[in-house]
């Protein structure tokens, strides 16, 4: 079939565009995107192409016991109607790594918004209508919906019979994963300590709410394959999980990566892929889904809403004795990315601290609430929230300064992480904490004017609830600590393919690899890398597709430096080549060829002390050099199943936050007015986008401290509140000014010394904003988000 | 039903339109402008704002219907709205170096040498542009309070795009955007 509308083509930054790496070189995609041109996924277009529906369950926890399709496959513009039956092979589950869910719900659901049926018509109206007249028999099974429910002695599995590779070592077979960490000897350092300190926290589901909803467009090929144009954070692991349930060899799955809306972790897992692809073979027609922001919030997986109980001990003079957790993390109805959330929570729940007595235990549960996953800071961020609540109460109960306090305790290069693993890398954790406290403070306030007070400065904004009357002003600092790509022993590896050559009398360099740019901005680096390393101006950046190895995941932090070191890498095995060729032509001209370190610079080649030799394009003139090669960083080892002991992580990145916030202490509204933060982040390479994604991080880490959350029925299991009028997340008028100091120190292991940027700013974002809350109020707050009830004191009951 | 209405300056006619279609439908599907976005569909997020005789409206929340003999500016041609409506202030005829740069421009593939706006050069210029979904509702939202308003204050800015929901930037480097459009727009003057 011909290509459809909005096929992503090649993207050339001319050769008017500079910018090697530290420069805020400006995106290639940013005209397509302001002028409407650039094509999401939910833009594609194809002639004839069919509208895909899903029909998902509408119980959390239930036997299927019939489905009927007639009505539905009897509507006019009706193509197809399919259900469990209808899949082709034996592979009927996928997943991250354990394969536990459906295609389409076979014999039972788990959660509510499990997809059950799919249609395919001609308009996506007839589709949803058609959607609706499938009739299906449900008998309702009781819910387990949190942990005394699930792991009560006469619990309903949620899933029977399990054989993954972590059933044989859970407690129970409705915890997915559990991983103890045992470092020192907590109850003897317990002895030591002055003061302690407990206490029980609840951190609220989020949503990653992305704007750009789950779509692709599947297109049949004549070769009995299908193309798939899709947004996803990782096109490898998608064609993984799709080509066994199609009955296709992975080459006959195309995959080419349409615009993305954001992710933030909500598009690693699949959604409509397998779906649209499995009606285009059926149909032999282009099919396109494209969800509705209600049909988003049950498309996707959430962030593990968690409970957290902790103890700290401390010393009189303020040195942390020893910490005890327990992290109870819900995973909802299938496992997705829940047991590498378990490993995250449990080895950074000390947080950037020195401790060395711990006892540590994190789990994921499977429920029937909604499935939860990967959002960016996976894991940290509910571990964040409730060990930087028992640092102000530590330093409360000491008398000291809170910022104070966790100085004296900060980590440092050479720190040991509770697996025994060292930090061997800056880890400038009072520094960080010294720059975000010397910011200066926004002034007192700013509601004031001489025409009364500004309604749009005050908590309530333009509702009109104040004037200035009961509003108390708070301040709050946090700080966090993130791992930096695929930890436990993953094969982490990205691939690039560089290719150089002569049009037009100068060289250009392709970058092609398979990176999600989700709106990052990982394209501008590549074209950066590629400047820097090869001394050309004009990059063209081949769009992501499996026709190039795997780029591995735009999550965890890691694409700048895993694909971007696969990319520095093969620039420099091109640079290699292209010197050979060099060599071979001009070697005898100049004894540089032979004795200097040779640059590539300014479209020549050129010695170390800058003296020019030869024009690239006389080097290379019709020839092109192309290198496809994978890159990895460090290799990591899995935590011991009992003891967590092992060098997990990669890499470690650390943001500090302060916040201020003004409350209305009578209607319990709050306005955050700053929210400060600094951030060491090894190296800039696009210091623009780097600004861009600490404020981005910092803004979501504002809206689960006061507003968002995906409230669950506890007694069904339902979703209430699957839309943007009912979640809400920051506007405009809800976020503040976010100044941010960077700093650049060094990681010697990593490419350029840079740091994964984009998690560790949502993590100390909700803690500071709590903190500055309970500044403001004097209360304990022990849950996230705050809502205006938790202030005022008029709550009924917990949910 | 037949919808005839005028999108970005030209005459447009949609056939077979449903009656519960939206103008948004309508635009992306039935004449192929899909700049207009498609976050929410209930008029939360405001990426589907287009102006209706002038006024931003979510395009999501208009029935097709509704648009029939009216006027729609959408994302695709605010460059050619801002240009028409600088011109009708000032005497503005091709000059020679504008003439020039259009045979040097037209790199299709990048849309670099596209004529822009002074709003849409600016969310470029300042980092405003993450993954772009929320962009071109924004921009129209900026590109119309702009008009109205050529010397906004922040708290005018926040006020005029609080309809416009973004997930990836934290809203700075908008702020800085639109203030660089009106600071630009003021030394147009």
């Amino acid at each position: 079939m011909s290509s459809p509308n909005g096929t992503p083509t090649k993207i050339t930054q001319g050769s008017q565009t500079k910018g090697g790496i530290g420069e805020s070189t400006l995106r290639p995609d940013g005209t397509l995107k302001v002028t409407g041109e650039f094509a999401y996924s939910s833009d594609m277009w194809h002639e004839d192409m069919l509208w895909g529906q899903i029909l998902r369950s509408t119980v959390a926890h239930a036997e299927i016991v019939s489905i009927d399709t007639g009505e539905a496959l009897a509507t006019p513009g009706v193509y197809a109607v399919l259900t469990y039956d209808d899949l082709p092979t034996d592979v009927k589950n996928y997943g991250l790594e354990i394969q536990d869910t459906p295609v389409l719900a076979h014999g039972k659901v788990r959660h509510h918004g499990e997809p059950v049926a799919l249609v395919a018509a001609d308009h996506p109206e007839t589709a949803r209508r058609a959607a609706a007249k499938i009739r299906v028999d449900y008998r309702e099974l009781p819910v387990i919906t949190d942990e005394a429910s699930a792991t009560a002695p006469d619990a309903i599995l949620v899933h029977e019979n399990r054989d993954d590779h972590h059933a044989g070592h859970v407690p129970h077979p409705n915890i997915v994963h559990r991983q103890p960490i045992v470092r020192g000897d907590v109850a003897q350092a317990r002895e030591r300590a002055d003061v302690i300190v407990e206490g029980e926290y609840t951190f609220g589901m989020q949503d990653q709410a992305f704007l750009g909803p789950e779509s692709g467009l599947a297109v049949p090929e004549e070769d009995g394959g299908v193309h798939l144009y899709i947004a996803t954070q990782w096109l490898h692991s998608d064609l993984r999980q799709i080509a066994p349930v199609l009955g296709l060899p992975e080459d006959k799955v195309r995959m080419t990566l349409s615009g993305v809306g954001g992710a933030f972790g909500g598009r690693e897992d699949l959604s409509m892929q397998i779906h649209a692809c499995l009606l285009a073979l059926r149909t032999g027609k282009p099919v396109k889904i494209v969800y509705n922001r209600f049909e988003s919030f049950f498309g996707h997986v959430h962030r593990h809403p968690a409970k957290l109980y902790y103890e700290h001990g401390a010393t009189k003079d303020g040195k942390l004795t020893h910490m005890k957790c327990r992290i109870v993390l819900d995973g909802g109805a299938y496992a997705s990315a829940s047991p590498a959330v378990v490993g995250n929570a449990s080895s950074l729940s000390v947080g950037p601290y020195v401790i060395d007595d711990v006892d540590i235990e994190a789990l994921a549960l499977y429920t029937n609430n909604p499935p939860c996953g990967a959002m960016r800071g996976f894991g940290a961020v509910q571990a964040c929230f409730a060990y930087e609540a028992q640092m102000d109460k530590l330093a409360k109960k000491l008398g000291m300064d809170p910022v104070e306090f966790r100085q004296l305790n900060s980590m440092e290069q050479g720190t040991l992480m509770p697996t025994g693993q060292p930090v061997d890398s800056p880890a400038p954790v009072a520094e960080l904490l010294r720059r975000v406290k010397a910011m200066p403070m926004p002034p007192e306030r700013q509601w004031e004017s001489s025409e009364g007070a500004d309604l749009r400065e005050l908590p309530g904004g333009l509702s009109n609830t104040t004037h200035g009357e009961g509003v108390v002003r708070g301040v709050g600092y946090a700080v966090g600590i993130k791992n930096v790509g695929f930890s436990e022993g993953f094969d982490d590896y990205s691939t690039a393919k560089v290719r150089m050559e002569v049009a037009g009398g100068e060289p250009v360099v392709t970058v092609h690899t398979a990176m999600a740019e989700v709106g990052q901005g990982g394209v501008t680096v590549h074209a950066q890398i590629a400047r820097t390393e090869l001394g050309v101006t004009q990059v063209t950046i081949h769009p992501a597709n499996t026709q190039v190895g795997s780029a591995g995941s735009t999550s965890a932090s890691r694409q700048t430096y895993v694909t971007g070191g696969a990319v520095r890498n093969a620039c420099e095995l091109v640079r290699a080549k292209v010197l050979e060729i060099g060599r071979r032509k001009f070697g005898s001209s100049h004894p540089a060829w032979a004795t200097a370190e040779l640059l590539l610079e300014g479209g020549k080649v050129v010695t170390d002390g800058g003296e020019v030799l030869v024009d690239l394009a006389d080097v290379l003139e019709d020839e092109a050099v192309e290198v496809e090669e994978e890159w990895r960083h460090r290799p990591t080892e899995p935590f011991d199943l009992r003891t967590g002991q092992g060098n997990g992580h990669v890499q470690y990145s650390f943001a500090a936050h302060r916040a201020v916030v003004e409350v209305d202490t009578e209607l319990g509204l709050v306005k955050v007015i700053e929210l400060a933060c600094a951030q060491d982040v090894g190296k800039a390479l696009n210091p623009l986008s780097v600004l861009g994604q600490i404020q981005g991080g910092t803004t979501q880490g504002l809206g689960v401290a006061v507003m968002e959350e995906i409230i669950v029925d506890p007694k069904t299991a339902k979703v209430k509140n699957p839309s943007f009028t009912d979640y809400l997340i920051p506007t405009i008028l809800d976020t503040p000014t976010i100044p941010v100091d960077v700093l650049e120190l060094a990681d010697d292991h990593a490419p350029y010394g840079l740091r994964g940027v984009g998690e560790a700013p949502t993590l100390s974002s909700t803690p500071a904003v709590l903190a500055a809350i309970r500044n403001a109020t004097g209360l304990e707050l022990n849950r996230t988000p705050v809502r205006p009830e938790h202030l005022t004191g008029t709550q009924l009951s917990e949910g | 039903m037949r919808v005839n209405f005028t999108v970005n300056g030209r005459p447009q006619e949609a056939d077979d339109v449903w009656e519960g279609e939206s103008l948004l439908y309508v635009l992306r599907e039935r004449l192929g402008l899909p700049g207009s976005k498609n976050a929410c569909e209930q008029g939360e997020c405001g990426s589907c704002t287009v102006r209706l005789d002038g006024v931003p409206v979510c395009s999501c929340l208009v029935a097709a219907g509704q648009v029939e003999g009216r006027e729609v500016v959408t994302v695709e041609g605010l460059a050619d709205y801002a240009r028409q409506r600088s011109c009708a202030s000032d005497a503005c005829g091709t000059s020679l170096q504008n003439a020039q740069q259009w045979e040097a421009t037209g790199d299709s593939q990048t849309g670099e040498g596209t004529e822009l706006s002074p709003v849409q050069q600016a969310f470029i210029d300042a980092g405003a542009v993450q993954c772009g979904f929320c962009t071109p509702g924004l921009l129209v939202a900026a590109d119309e309070m702009l008009e109205r308003n050529p010397t906004p204050t922040d708290a005018d800015i926040r006020e005029a795009l609080s309809g416009n929901l973004c997930r990836c930037t934290g809203y700075e480097k908008i702020m800085d955007a639109v203030r660089l459009a009106a600071a630009r727009q003021g030394e147009a003057v």
